[in-house]
């Protein structure tokens, strides 16, 4: 009897995935980690300044969506948003750079840790205004429909901004006009310092939907075959013309809110019990349960992942600012523009 | 008797205060309770008034400054914290089209004795959306009076002026001053809104300024004293109603101004003083009166961009050269 249970348990563990894709989830999730380290690293040196929201803790998301969703598809988040520009495709040298300031950065230092952007990736940024996304892309979406492509757009947001007003008339434009937009709300359980459970007695998210007929779900967040799952079921209802679609991935935050929160108002047990469920740990495990790679290809993937971010790092490092007088450059798209002096 | 304190102690002690002798006075806004306030601004209030004064809202800003504006008209006095004024542009709505014009509205039935505040202004490198100032924009609007000054001894007083304050005050601070200290007498006290004051006295020039950057226009008054150049500096303190008898007295006695104002200059509070200085002291000015405002652009993310974009002791000094006709 233990062993047919053994073999039943046994049986339930192959893998769902091809070995590929189990590798680029991987990939993707120690890339965030090791890019985010560095981050908080480059912080404490001062060479990186400003509020900073690293995304150590919700990488499966970000793996997730290197294959729920296709490259043409537009996606727009909030301002923890260093790990989803990785996941667009973006490299980690100009994402390092800009963190720094630097004019080799992403948007020319510009931006800083909230607002990377990449025409080329179909990335239309990180938003420092809590919700202010989600209207934002359901007009990406809006304009997609418009001109009659299949492509979605991805509005991300946390379960902070899920409180906003703004969602709500979105809501109910994108399901009236059945926009295809697929909202995502990353439930990290605290908008900043306060839990979502002080935030409204709604406390499931995504019941939210519900009140404007909106398919709706909950995600396991700590898994990127989940996540994989749901965006495809997602997109699969959204390009078929059904308007839009709302996902609440549940995922944690293993930091504060920013470089400058010491995260005092949740405990220890809990973010050792998410500790746990590391999404990297469990993938890992699951990849050499699966014979995808043995012990030393996993350590090679990982010294090839540092020694990106060093160079990432140095690249930044050694790169200029941008000049003083470059403040004046992408104001107005007109050329000479009289700025008052 | 007085004692060194920071502006975060000076403004959570004007609040605690003003809750202490009315208990129509609560604070709302974003961890302004179990947080203790982003900035730490009213750290312990939640522990002296507890969670019916001192409420932790969502992260709704049009939604918490319209209940606030509600519960104005309804008899109670909220002060309403917004974690920036950058976020408070969602509320401007309730702000400008409620808070502004109800008591015009009711025809002086309902009024709005409300306080929104918050900090205001560029604080590092924030880049375009966490950086910028309103009270320009607030103080554009009749019904609104705007109060913004970082000095701890002004802050408090001004604070408390405006929690009593019939009307809706704007009170605009700073992230970065929040531990900038200074003498607060220990005794109860209120500095009437409206009112400037010179903080630094001169003979040659008139150097108008306010919030953090009077501390630019002190270090300019000093090393253009070095020179021989006697500046006098005013800070304005409230916006609106603005004290035009300290500005145009001052002027009338230099002849020269410069001012001094990290908005960005389109019509902004250096454009209406500016505007007043000519029209009241025209005879009595020996310049132009000229600006240092920050650059007039979005301000971007890099050190680089953050010094070009700011007022700084070397732009004021350049500009008081230049009316004092000086070789710089």
């Amino acid at each position: 009897m233990t062993q047919v249970l053994e073999k039943k348990s046994k049986k339930t563990t192959k893998p769902k995935y091809s070995k590929k894709q189990y590798l680029d989830w991987y990939k993707m999730m120690v890339r965030i980690r090791k890019f985010e380290e560095k981050t908080l690293y480059c912080y404490s040196l001062q060479k990186i300044r400003g509020f900073c929201h690293v995304y150590i803790g919700q990488e499966a998301i970000a793996a997730g969506l290197t294959s729920g969703i296709t490259a043409d598809d537009k996606l727009v988040t909030a301002y923890r948003q260093h790990g989803i520009a990785l996941a667009r495709g973006m490299d980690s040298n100009s994402c390092m750079a800009e963190l720094f300031g630097k004019v080799t950065g992403c948007v020319k230092g510009k931006g800083g840790s909230m607002h990377f952007f990449s025409k080329e990736h179909n990335y239309f940024g990180g938003n420092g205004i809590v919700g202010a996304q989600i209207p934002i892309g359901t007009g990406i979406a809006f304009a997609e429909k418009y001109r009659g492509s299949k492509n979605l757009c991805v509005t991300m947001f946390g379960d902070g901004a899920a409180r906003q007003g703004a969602l709500y008339e979105s809501f109910n434009m994108a399901m009236t006009w059945k926009i295809p937009v697929l909202y995502i709300v990353e439930n990290n359980g605290y908008a900043m310092g306060t839990s979502v459970s002080r935030t409204s007695n709604v406390k499931d998210i995504h019941t939210v939907g519900e009140a404007f007929d909106m398919p709706s779900e909950a995600v396991d967040g700590m898994s990127p075959e989940a996540v994989h799952e749901a965006l495809q079921r997602a997109a699969k209802h959204i390009r078929a013309g059904k308007g839009p679609y709302f996902l609440e991935i549940k995922t944690y935050r293993y930091k504060g809110h920013s470089v400058s929160d010491p995260g005092k108002y949740r405990t220890k047990d809990e973010l050792n019990d998410y500790k746990e469920k590391d999404p990297i740990k469990i993938t890992e495990k699951k990849i050499l349960e699966y014979k995808y790679a043995t012990k030393k290809e996993i350590e090679k993937i990982n010294d090839t992942i540092d020694k990106e971010m060093e160079a990432a790092v140095k690249f930044a490092d050694e790169s200029e600012y941008p000049l003083g007088s470059e403040l004046y450059d992408d104001n107005y798209v007109q050329e000479n523009y009289p700025f008052l002096t | 008797m007085s004692r060194i304190i920071t502006l975060r102690d000076a403004l959570r002690e004007a609040m605690s205060e003003e809750m202490r002798k009315d208990k129509n006075v609560f604070l709302m806004g974003e961890e302004v309770a179990e947080y203790n306030g982003a900035y730490k601004v009213s750290k312990g209030m939640l522990d002296e008034f507890g969670p019916e004064r001192v409420i932790d809202t969502p992260i709704t800003e049009l939604g918490f400054a319209g209940i606030g504006v509600g519960a104005a008209m309804n008899g109670l006095k909220p002060i309403v914290e917004f974690m920036t004024w950058n976020f408070a542009v969602l509320a401007f709505d309730q702000i400008v089209n409620n808070a502004a014009k109800t008591l015009s509205q009711s025809g002086g039935q309902f009024g709005c004795p409300i306080v929104f505040r918050g900090p205001s202004g560029a604080a590092g490198q924030l880049a375009q959306q966490h950086s910028q100032t309103f009270e320009s924009w607030m103080a554009n609007c009749p019904g609104l009076k705007v109060i913004s000054c970082i000095d701890p001894v002004d802050a408090k007083g001004l604070l408390k002026s405006a929690i009593i304050d019939e009307d809706p005050v704007c009170v605009m601070e700073s992230e970065i001053m929040y531990g900038l200290k200074g003498d607060v007498p220990e005794e109860e006290y209120y500095t009437p809104i409206g009112k400037a004051r010179v903080r630094r006295k001169g003979t040659d020039i008139t150097l108008i300024s306010y919030n953090k950057m009077v501390l630019e226009c002190d270090k300019a008054a000093e090393e253009l004293a070095k020179e021989g150049i006697s500046a006098e500096v005013i800070d304005l303190r409230t916006i609106r109603p603005m004290d035009l008898d300290t500005i145009i007295a001052s002027v009338k006695k230099t002849n020269r101004c410069v001012v001094v104002d990290e908005a960005w200059p389109f019509a902004g509070v250096s454009s209406e003083v500016t505007y007043n200085v000519q029209k009241f002291a025209f005879d009595y000015l020996d310049a132009p009166v000229i600006r240092v405002n920050s650059a007039d652009v979005s301000l971007g993310y890099a050190p680089t961009f953050v010094e070009e974009y700011l007022p700084n002791p070397t732009k004021i000094i350049r500009a008081v050269k230049e009316v004092m006709y000086v070789n710089a």
